[in-house]
């Protein structure tokens, strides 16, 4: 088996990073790591770089400002990782659709940059923590 | 000595939200500070002139994720004001409800995160582990965890039931003696004391010249509150105190943070036992006239004002929002001054910055060059502006100088 896939099948370590979002998503997996649903005992980890990530959740609609930054993130995540689109934003951009500001969805955006990218989507607004969990582990089982 | 830029941000562990710190350093202490925003703007005003008078709570509820309910209310003030429409009394009251909870949770969001950028998780996870009880009455009271949808222009969206509050009055008596033994072992341990006291000094003097709002204000010494101040219709038969603190460090903000989460309780139980029976909930707003109107209310950050005008139709003409941390971002000039670098992030975190709300000005052409607005190149705009419009009306420039 392949080094990388094997990473997989063991505790997944991942970087949050959000996009023009309302900071709702942005909290609620916050909220994951607290004691009331502690994905810490799945062994999914935060951690500050997105060189040490495996998956990396992006919240929000992606707007101009964000999106080199966005790619650039995207970049230094080794492959092949995992990207999970949370809430309506970061799956359709959500109610701020319309917007002036906003080049997303983020999958456009992605798949411009990288055609084999993986993405999984958790709709919601915001998704609720058991539905995020969920999404993050069939996401998971799906590569 | 030597002047070291360090940049924190845009996506930094301990920022959740993207933003861009520029720390001017000499040694160890901060000299001067920069901050670019931009990282979250959607355009919510332009937005919100496509939207109906009814679709605009939803949009603006997604303004910010833990404002979620003060944004609405300020907006549905503002087209009442519009209207001049009386709102019933159990609809104000429910918004009471909704409102505080939302206070305390935003509260504890806050005291949790002070204590994760303080390196002392177990705060963090304790402040949390209780926020999720509110949000499970949230969740029965309102049917969501954030971003309720309660309000409308004219009362609110959704009755509550006995069997909700109940729940609701039960649920939230519990919570006063795990939130006052949270409280209580924060005020008592000697870490937090000197992690906190004397750390990013706001003076009542700044406070007053930055206008700081909130607790950033109510932690320096300043007792404004828009709930006392303009006592809403619904607020005026409720007891409770404005809780304010003199030092204008880390330590008085959080404390004040702490103490009106029991404000907070109290008026949710005195608004839950005094909900009149039955009776309307809304009051039925079918046309919005042309005009003007203003909403101001206290989020948790501070005072979050709106502005709306309407032509007539079934849409705002112009809709203006203007979030707290607008007004606090810049005290952070006067109160990160001489800071070491390891307690700027914390100084930062104690006006509860909320970066989603706040955002104004991201300039971006067409091939991404990106072209930041500063200070100056705003007067600048503003200036030529106030020109080319006195051009245009063939008015002489004033006799005072305007160039910068
Ligand atoms: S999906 Fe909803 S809750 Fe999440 S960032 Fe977007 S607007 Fe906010």
């Amino acid at each position: 088996m392949d080094i990388l896939k094997k990473s997989f099948k063991k505790s997944i370590w991942v970087f949050h990073l959000s996009t023009a979002a309302c900071n709702n998503c942005d909290i609620e997996v916050l909220e994951l790591l607290t004691p009331r649903y502690d994905v810490e005992r799945f062994g999914i980890k935060l951690v500050g770089s997105p060189r040490h990530a495996d998956a990396l959740l992006v919240c929000g609609s992606v707007n101009a400002h964000a999106k080199p930054r966005l790619l650039e993130v995207y970049r230094q995540t080794p492959k092949p990782c995992l990207v999970v689109a949370f809430g309506s934003c970061g799956c359709s951009s959500g109610i701020f659709r319309d917007s002036y500001s906003i080049v997303g969805p983020l999958d456009k955006v992605l798949k411009e940059e990288d055609p084999d990218v993986k993405i999984v989507y958790i709709p919601g607004c915001p998704p609720k923590p058991e539905a995020m969990i969920e999404g993050i582990v069939m996401g998971l089982g799906a590569i | 000595m030597k002047q070291t830029i360090i940049p924190l941000g845009p996506y930094h562990p301990l920022l959740e939200e993207p933003e861009h710190f520029k720390l001017y350093v000499e040694g160890e202490r901060v000299v001067e500070l920069d901050v670019e925003i931009g990282y979250n703007h959607r355009g919510i005003e332009k937005l919100s002139e496509g939207k109906t008078w009814d679709q605009v709570p939803y949009l603006v509820e997604r303004i910010c994720g833990i404002c979620s309910t003060s944004h609405p209310m300020a907006y549905c003030l503002a087209v009442e004001d519009l209207v001049g429409c009386d709102i019933p009394k159990r609809a104000q009251l429910i918004r009471v409800v909704v409102c505080e909870l939302e206070r305390i949770h935003s509260h504890l969001l806050w005291v949790g995160l002070a204590g994760h950028f303080i390196g002392y998780n177990t705060v963090w996870m304790w402040a949390w582990k209780y926020r999720e009880t509110i949000l499970e009455i949230c969740e029965k009271l309102t049917g969501n965890r954030n971003h309720y949808a309660m309000f409308k222009p004219g009362g609110v969206r959704r009755d509550f039931n006995k069997e909700q509050i109940d729940y609701g009055l039960e649920r939230i008596v519990e919570m006063e003696k795990p939130i006052r033994l949270l409280t209580d072992a924060i005020l008592d341990d000697p870490v937090i004391h000197k992690r906190l006291k004397g750390i990013g000094v706001l003076t009542k003097k700044e406070a007053v010249d930055y206008s700081a709002l909130g607790p950033t204000s109510r932690g320096s010494g300043v007792p404004w509150d828009v709930r006392y101040d303009e006592p809403l219709d619904g607020f005026k038969d409720l007891k409770w105190k404005v809780i304010v603190q003199k030092d204008g460090d880390v330590f008085s903000k959080g404390v004040v943070r702490l103490l009106e989460c029991f404000e907070s309780i109290s008026l949710i139980k005195q608004a839950l036992v005094s909900l009149p029976e039955g009776g309307a909930i809304d009051a039925d707003i079918r046309e919005v006239p042309p005009g003007e109107g203003c909403g101001r209310y206290e989020a948790p950050r501070g005072e979050v004002f709106h502005y709306v005008r309407s032509d007539g139709s079934n849409m705002p003409y112009r809709h203006k929002v203007r979030a707290p941390t607008f007004n606090n971002l810049p005290t952070f000039k006067a109160s990160c001054k001489g800071e070491t670098i390891a307690d700027v992030a914390l100084i930062t975190a104690s006006i509860d910055p909320c970066y989603c709300c706040t955002e104004r000005v991201a300039v971006v052409d067409k091939n991404n060059n990106e072209k930041i607005l500063r200070e100056k190149d705003l007067l600048k705009l503003s200036v030529d502006k106030t020109k080319s419009i006195m051009k245009k009306l063939g008015k002489t420039p004033p006799l005072y100088n305007m160039e910068i």
